[in-house]
């Protein structure tokens, strides 16, 4: 990864530009001029004056938005930081990302809120803080969401754990109604989820693993989709893993209600067969689950169910997976492998197009936050994320920028590739 | 003469050819342990650590005996999942071992996995005493062997295993084994004792045990673990007695032979009456014995020729 600084007047030539808002793709030059875009047409002539990068036809994108990731500062740094995951995140494309609240202290006061944009200044890539609904993440009592949507928190989860307690969620999506963003629920009933650790299905029988339901996310999605058409407020639901869970969420959109939902692209690349390896990293909440689940969200993800692609990024360290199931952390890391595995898996195998790809990157999740995203128009900053959909690849482990390495994608095969950002007046080559 | 297997992790995926290999070993060691002298000196000069993260007396004791009578040196490492502080841990404390130069790890561990696990952190050949509710190979070979005693084949008998499908190692060994080899399965318990999906493993399944036991040449009882009581999945044990017990009434209205298989401990007065555990039907303690020579048939072909 290369970062130059570039202030001046910066020509992006021979490039595609994949416009998400007018859903077209289309031949053009862009020119940038103190990191705003000051001019888009074909054949801008260089200057002596400009630094001229040659896209050599690679497409344009608005920087890539992720509304899930784990960057676990302040608590364990070891893991992960604010600046480790920053790079983890350009390395994928992503310029905006919003960061999970279980941290140690967790992300449940203002001060806690301010601290993360602090840790954050100077990024390239803008850190936007998801505040916990409960106190200390418990689910007893609620935060005080007002202040800390002030201090700059842009939505609201217990992520890691569910808000068990239906009255709890139900004033969470009440209160929460004052400053109009988002509760975003892990669904997982934990008395159905008992002790299980991988999907309950056939795979778990074969393997003598103690399963963890479909059951128990559907039901808990059930309630919420119940209680925010009871509250008229905004659901978003993160990492929705099931084919019941897709349907629920299809008719409850289809009625009205104000929801959201985000799939994770282990959920759609990998199913719970995986566990056939043993491979504690392929140990995530909510766990891979059948074929059938699986094709089930990408038949939620072409019919629009399915708002957004997140990672769900959630870093460990080896020592944490290289032990018995049932300690093993729970998630993978996500951000480097996410465009790559959409492509692979959504677009190239024929599910949606490239360009609705790049929508459920940028402005669908975008919308879903109410996150600023500065479009590819003249006057706007320039925000970019630029990939070759078509190239190649095996993902290994120099393509890790986290601080972790947790994934069980290693030596995937991907076809679809993250190439550069242009982002804060800078340059970010991601290969030689 | 070689197993196409180098580790025995379950009886998922071993192939009859290995299977039947493993049996005609045992079977001559059996007669091994018949003589008056019962030590052969085929291990001599290997050592065998016995790694036991959970609590087993008899599969200990018999993997022991096993190892002793083939002249191999053997080290027996005991700690309950308390005593280590678990996660990294397991790791250090395997690697450590195979620091010592040892050639085989039997290994007993709490959950699914783990054994598998322990064969990437070491270049010793691995054997599963257990892995949670996952496999236990070796007891599943010791209740085939009996059969295949009792009625010369395997293939086209009607095995019924009754009791916590569930949480049962020894069950889903068994139904590996069984059908690779031919047998007909029954499982037979309370529905909540089903685990999800089983009939994929080419099984039928019976709520009913008179109807099992009218299907079955031989039952293999599962020892009821007292502390699944009170978690919901049966309302109590006297229940579970009453509709899945072998009693004598029972085996008197069958009117046809059958064998009785137990994996042990029993407990009786639940799964198994005490007069029908001890009684004619009953090959429990052949079971015993025959694990002892199915343990030096498996260390032998996998540890020997290495």
């Amino acid at each position: 990864m290369q970062i130059d600084k570039m202030n001046g007047k910066v020509l992006l030539a021979n490039g595609k530009i994949a416009d998400p808002v007018g859903e077209i793709i289309y031949d053009s030059d862009i020119l940038i001029e103190n990191g705003i875009i000051v001019r888009i047409e074909k054949g801008i002539t260089p200057k002596d004056d400009m630094e001229t990068i040659n896209l050599n036809g690679q497409t344009i994108s608005p920087g890539f938005v992720d509304l899930h990731v784990h960057f676990r500062e302040p608590g364990f740094e070891d893991k992960e930081t604010i600046e480790s995951g920053c790079r983890a995140a350009l390395a994928g494309g992503f310029t905006k990302v919003c960061c999970m609240p279980n941290t140690d202290p967790p992300i449940d006061t203002q001060e806690s809120v301010r601290f993360i944009y602090r840790k954050a200044e100077g990024q390239i890539v803008d850190v936007f803080p998801i505040a916990a609904i409960t106190k200390n993440r418990k689910g007893e009592e609620l935060t005080e969401m007002v202040e800390l949507s002030s201090a700059g928190a842009v939505g609201f989860s217990d992520d890691g754990n569910p808000v068990v307690n239906a009255q709890i969620m139900r004033f969470a999506l009440e209160y929460s109604k004052i400053v109009n963003k988002p509760i975003i629920n892990h669904a997982e009933d934990p008395a159905l989820k008992a002790d299980g650790y991988m999907n309950e299905g056939v795979v778990s029988t074969h393997l003598g693993i103690p399963g963890n339901p479909s059951i128990a996310e559907e039901i808990m999605i059930y309630r919420d989709l119940t209680l925010a058409r009871f509250t008229n407020s905004r659901l978003h639901i993160p990492h929705v893993s099931t084919k019941a869970s897709v349907a629920l969420i299809r008719q409850a959109k289809a009625n009205g209600v104000r929801v959201t939902a985000e799939a994770t692209p282990h959920h759609f690349s990998l199913n719970d067969e995986y566990m056939r390896s043993f491979d504690a990293n392929g140990k995530v909440s909510p766990p891979l689950r059948s074929e059938a689940d699986r094709l089930s969200l990408i038949e939620g993800i072409q019919d629009g169910t399915i708002d957004a692609i997140a990672t769900d990024h959630a870093p460990h360290q080896y020592d944490t997976k290289e032990t018995s199931l049932d300690i093993a952390s729970y998630g993978m890391i996500g951000l480097e492998s996410a465009f790559g595995l959409s492509m692979t898996n959504l677009v190239h195998a024929g599910h949606i197009s490239f360009i609705d790809l790049i929508k459920l990157l940028t402005i669908r999740p975008a919308r879903a936050m109410n996150l600023p995203l500065p479009g590819i128009k003249v006057g706007e900053e320039a925000n970019l994320t630029i990939v070759d959909p078509d190239e190649w690849w095996v993902f290994s482990r120099k393509d890790i920028y986290s601080r972790s390495q947790n994934t069980p994608f290693i030596g995937r095969e991907l076809t679809g590739r993250v190439k550069s950002v242009f982002a804060k007046s800078s340059y970010i080559r991601l290969q030689d | 003469m070689n197993l196409s297997i180098k580790h025995l992790y379950g009886l998922e995926g071993v192939p009859k050819e290995d299977l039947t290999q493993i049996f005609d070993t045992a079977f001559s060691f059996r007669e091994v342990l018949e003589r008056p002298i019962k030590r052969v000196p085929t291990l001599q000069g290997k050592t065998i650590v016995n790694l036991f993260f959970e609590n087993s007396t008899r599969t200990r004791i018999s993997f022991e005996l096993a190892e002793k009578r083939l002249s191999a040196d053997t080290i027996n490492f005991s700690a309950s999942g308390s005593s280590l502080s678990k996660g990294e841990s397991l790791k250090d404390t395997i690697q450590n071992l195979y620091a010592m130069k040892m050639d085989a790890i039997v290994m007993r561990h709490p959950v699914p996995g783990s054994v598998k696990l322990l064969s990437q952190f070491v270049d010793a050949v691995v054997i599963n005493a257990g892995d949670g509710t996952h496999e236990h190979p070796t007891q599943a070979l010791l209740d085939i062997m009996s059969l295949k005693e009792k009625f010369g084949k395997i293939e086209g008998l009607n095995i019924a295993i009754v009791g916590d499908i569930r949480h049962s190692r020894v069950a889903l060994s068994n139904i590996f084994g069984l059908k690779t080899l031919g047998a007909n399965v029954a499982l037979c318990g309370p529905p909540t004792f089903m685990p999800c999906g089983v009939e994929s493993l080419g099984v039928k399944i019976m709520y009913d045990l008179d109807e099992a036991l009218q299907f079955a040449d031989a039952v293999n009882l599962l020892r009821i673990q007292r502390e699944r009581q009170g978690k919901g999945l049966i309302p109590s044990l006297r229940e579970y007695r009453n509709l899945y017990g072998l009693t004598r009434e029972r085996l008197e209205n069958l009117k046809k032979p059958l064998t009785i298989l137990h994996p042990g401990p029993i407990n009786r007065g639940v799964e198994i009456d005490s007069d029908v555990a001890d009684g004619d039907y009953s090959i429990i303690l052949h079971q015993v014995l025959n694990g002892v020579a199915v343990r030096m048939a498996v260390l032998f072909l996998l540890v020997g020729g290495k």
